[in-house]
């Protein structure tokens, strides 16, 4: 009879826990026990004497549940008072095992089985994808509404990337500017999953997804003048290039620090939900960040406080020189989600469709039911690191070549929307052509601006200039005066 | 002189060549018998010294990120609990410091930890802890906040908090710091002066690579937590002969690297160059600069500075950090108390401005030799 598993519990608990149970494993786990502590006392050591009675064993009772309105009171019961109302004793019935637990810590029932929790799930978590590596749908695939329009855009958009990348890392190697790094390979991450979200969603991003803001109205300008650090520059020259951000366009500028922006993405995320906005943030990041402190945080965080954000962690297999392997033992990042009581989904990094969807889903659960979610997107880093980086001294260049050539996505993509007719070799040729053109034009803009004014140096370190900065800044146009010579002559005074 | 200080390498090499059996059976950190021996010879000869060098030593002209990559190669092979890990490092680093060293050493010595600079330290100060000598990188200076809490409530206190009952005395923390032309925010900083402000650990900056190599062999078989600011900017740019062999150069000891009689100049690490440029310069003109490279920044060498200030009556300190609280504001109160009655002019500090590190502005920012060379001018009209 009175087996109390889980779904008395979900029952007859707060909605908070309810979710907190639906939110996270089927089943609670069971506890171990071995002496019955209502005999012996609350501290039922062996040691202690006669009175620690084993308590028996019935096997395993973590699937056994029933709905009982006896079994909801039994729950709520403390056993003290159990005896006194003249209920029988449960110490050696069959559903001893079966009681429930009420150390604060964990709700769950006991279990004379002491089984330790495999380190790894007897399967890894299938990967969602809807587009096999040749464009096709899977069988039994349900495809996403998505319109020729759209399709074009996003395919677009994916070239525009990837001839950017293209133009602006050879830029870089020429020494046009300072450095960059490249999204190839993830073009389908970038573009896919910023279709699927709405203007108003707040993104932190890392730095190789520059493809959102390029979605949401970036210009090609507006990537190439950050890039070479001139006037008109958002950022004012100050960082360093890819490191992008747009208030108009809901993305908080970037830094270089990894995993930072998760717990921030939480932050936001409590602010859009108390003044109820209808729009979630979203985290962007790799699988290295996912060994900081902040990737933990913040999950914990987002859980808890029950923020609608969608973290997305690129797992592209690098982190610089450090293969996965080295940074986890856990099966990838999406079973992470679970230990936070996150819902999870591991996706095709590859396929822009899967992507789409999974995202789409992804904002319905956050806002709808103010919970995070976490979407891990399997990838391949197809790019070194950076500019500063030569990939070649630790993976194989027959590796690279292959992610490159027969897994790209946006060829993958491509192959998918000539398919369904709205693409052919004539649409490709002329909007490759555009891409490269409006890239260089781009580029050769941004190269003859003037670079931001001086006094750019000292300004927004706060709102207005402290007494310290005004004396530096006057310091400083002394010496610049005096030794004209001595300082770069393409910032304006 | 020179002559101490070539027996001290040769005493010295011939104990790392004669002795292998005996630094390997003395692994416990800081009261290594022979590294003990070691560090005290080298310390006798070159505490009075201007330069490493030395005659018959063999040298060879090496960078300074290969210059470290051999100190590294020498803890490791002289001492078999010794252990290198931090992000990238075994295939050589982004800075290539370890370039062969896993190779040589085997994975279980060498090895990548996870991308998590709390859980490099953390996991640093327990290896040392068990009497191991363990080296962690953290790939720039500027990522290595996420670990200031196991630096600062962890490391520091280890010693004091147990009644000198436990220690992790056998940890260095190695980053490249500082300015590299086109770093930004997050490639640049200089963020030595937060450790200075921790009772319980050492900081110490080389300024070019023999003094990279033996510093960083000090710093490793010191007794104590110590972190290890690298100048990034002279990886590759700075080259010098470097003594082969297994040599160690005192902490906490300031070297006078160039005499002089009208000022002093205190500075470390990669603006050390740029300070010797200005004291080249302003000698044209007539002014005398003495030039000390501080090398230990806690705990410094005040008695250096201070006699050296005694005989020029005034000092000058740069360093790339914003000026405010930084270091150079800790030399400048101390050398006031100690030789108030002596100065002729206010202390000046030539440093970065109170501003994050900024990419395009980088040449305005920095402690240029003409902000230098104009302070000097100013200081010795005063």
């Amino acid at each position: 009879m009175a087996t109390r598993g889980l779904r008395v519990l979900a029952k007859s608990s707060t909605p908070l826990l309810r979710r907190t149970l639906s939110n996270s494993i089927s089943e609670t786990r069971p506890c171990a026990r071995i002496l019955d502590a209502e005999c012996s006392g609350a501290a039922a050591l062996p040691a202690r004497g006669s009175c620690g009675v084993p308590a028996r064993s019935y096997g395993s009772a973590t699937n056994r549940t029933a709905d009982t309105e006896l079994s909801k009171n039994w729950s709520k019961t403390p056993p003290a008072a159990r005896r006194l109302s003249g209920e029988p004793e449960k110490a050696f019935s069959d559903d001893e095992d079966h009681e429930i637990l009420d150390y604060p810590g964990a709700k769950t029932n006991f279990t004379h089985e002491m089984t330790f929790i495999p380190e790894t799930a007897a399967e890894p978590v299938p990967c969602f994808r809807l587009l096999n590596d040749f464009g096709q749908p899977l069988p039994w695939a349900k495809l996403p509404q998505m319109d020729a329009e759209l399709a074009t855009k996003i395919y677009r958009n994916m070239v525009n990337l990837q001839t950017m990348d293209a133009i602006f890392y050879e830029a870089q190697r020429q020494g046009r500017f300072s450095f960059y790094l490249t999204t190839h390979g993830e073009e389908a991450i970038n573009i896919a999953s910023a279709a699927a979200l709405s203007p108003q969603d707040v993104v932190f991003t890392q730095y190789r997804e520059p493809g959102i803001l390029m979605w949401r109205g970036f210009t090609m300008q507006d990537f190439a003048d950050q890039c070479f650090g001139n006037a008109a520059d958002l950022g004012k020259g100050r960082q360093m290039p890819v490191h992008y951000g747009s208030r108009e366009l809901n993305c908080p500028t970037l830094s270089s620090p990894i995993a930072t922006q998760l717990p921030q993405a939480v932050g936001a995320a409590y602010g859009l939900k108390m003044s109820r906005k209808d729009a979630c943030s979203v985290a962007y990041f790799g699988d290295g960040a996912s060994s900081e402190g902040d990737f933990h945080a913040a999950l914990n965080f987002a859980a808890i406080l029950e923020t609608p954000t969608i973290f997305i962690c690129r797992n592209n297999g690098w982190a610089i020189s450090t293969p996965t392997n080295d940074q986890f033992r856990s099966d990838g990042i999406v079973v992470k989600g679970r230990g936070y009581g996150i819902r999870s989904i591991r996706v095709d990094g590859m396929d822009t469709l899967a992507l789409y969807c999974a995202v789409k889903e992804a904002r319905k659960i956050a806002i709808e039911e103010s919970r995070p979610v976490l979407i891990e997107a399997l990838s391949y880093r197809v790019g070194h690191h950076s500019t500063s980086d030569d990939s070649s001294k630790y993976r194989k260049k027959a590796e690279i070549e292959h992610w490159k050539l027969v897994r790209d996505p946006v060829n993958r993509f491509k192959k998918w929307i000539e398919a369904q007719g709205w693409w052919d070799a004539k649409s490709e040729k002329a909007i490759r052509s555009e891409a490269r053109s409006s890239v260089i034009a781009a580029m050769n803009k941004a190269g003859q601006k003037q670079k931001p004014e001086l006094s750019n140096l000292f300004t927004d370190v706060y709102d207005s200039l402290p007494s310290n900065l005004r004396e530096q800044e006057l310091q400083l146009r002394d010496v610049i005066a005096k030794y004209p010579r001595g300082y770069p002559t393409d910032v304006p005074l | 002189m020179r002559i101490s200080i070539t027996r001290a390498l040769s005493i010295l090499q011939r104990c790392a060549r004669d002795c292998p059996q005996q630094q390997h059976s003395s692994p416990s950190v800081g009261n290594s018998t022979l590294s003990g021996a070691v560090r005290l010879l080298s310390s006798q000869a070159l505490a009075t010294s201007k330069e490493p060098e030395a005659g018959n030593v063999p040298k060879k002209s090496l960078n300074l990120f290969s210059a470290i990559n051999q100190a590294l190669h020498i803890a490791l092979e002289t001492d078999p609990r010794s252990y290198i890990f931090g992000e990238d490092v075994n295939f050589g680093g982004v800075f290539r410091c370890t370039t062969n060293l896993a190779d040589t050493f085997g994975k279980h010595r060498v090895f990548n930890t996870p991308l998590c600079e709390q859980g490099i330290v953390g996991f640093a100060i327990g290896l040392a802890a068990m009497d191991n000598r363990a080296i962690a990188e953290i790939q720039f200076a500027d990522y290595i906040y996420p670990a200031f809490d196991q630096i600062v409530n962890e490391a520091a206190k280890f010693r004091y908090r147990s009644g000198n009952q436990f220690n992790c005395g056998g940890l260095t923390i190695r980053a490249p710091y500082g300015a590299v032309g086109h770093g930004g925010h997050y490639h640049s900083q200089s963020p030595e002066s937060f450790f200075c402000h921790v009772p319980g650990i050492k900081v110490v900056i080389p300024r070019s690579p023999a003094q990279a190599k033996g510093l960083l062999l000090s710093s490793i078989r010191d007794p104590n937590p110590v972190v290890f600011f690298e100048p990034k900017w002279l990886y590759r740019q700075s080259v010098e002969d470097v003594p082969e062999g297994d040599y160690m150069l005192p902490l906490s000891k300031a070297e006078v690297m160039r005499e002089g009689t009208d000022i002093t100049l205190v500075g470390w690490g990669a603006q050390l160059s740029v300070m010797e440029q200005a004291c080249i310069d302003a000698s044209k003109e007539g002014i005398s600069c003495e030039l000390i490279d501080l090398r230990t920044l806690i705990p410094w060498d005040r008695e250096t500075v201070e006699a050296s200030v005694n005989k020029t009556g005034r000092l000058l300190v740069s360093h790339e950090a914003p000026v405010t609280g930084g270091f150079g504001a800790e030399i400048s109160a101390s050398i006031v108390e100690r030789c108030f009655l002596r100065l002729e002019a206010p202390v000046a500090r030539v440093c970065g401005y109170d501003t994050p590190f900024p990419l395009v502005f980088e040449p305005f920012y920095m402690p240029t030799k003409n902000k230098i060379l104009d302070a000097i001018k100013t200081s010795v009209s005063y």
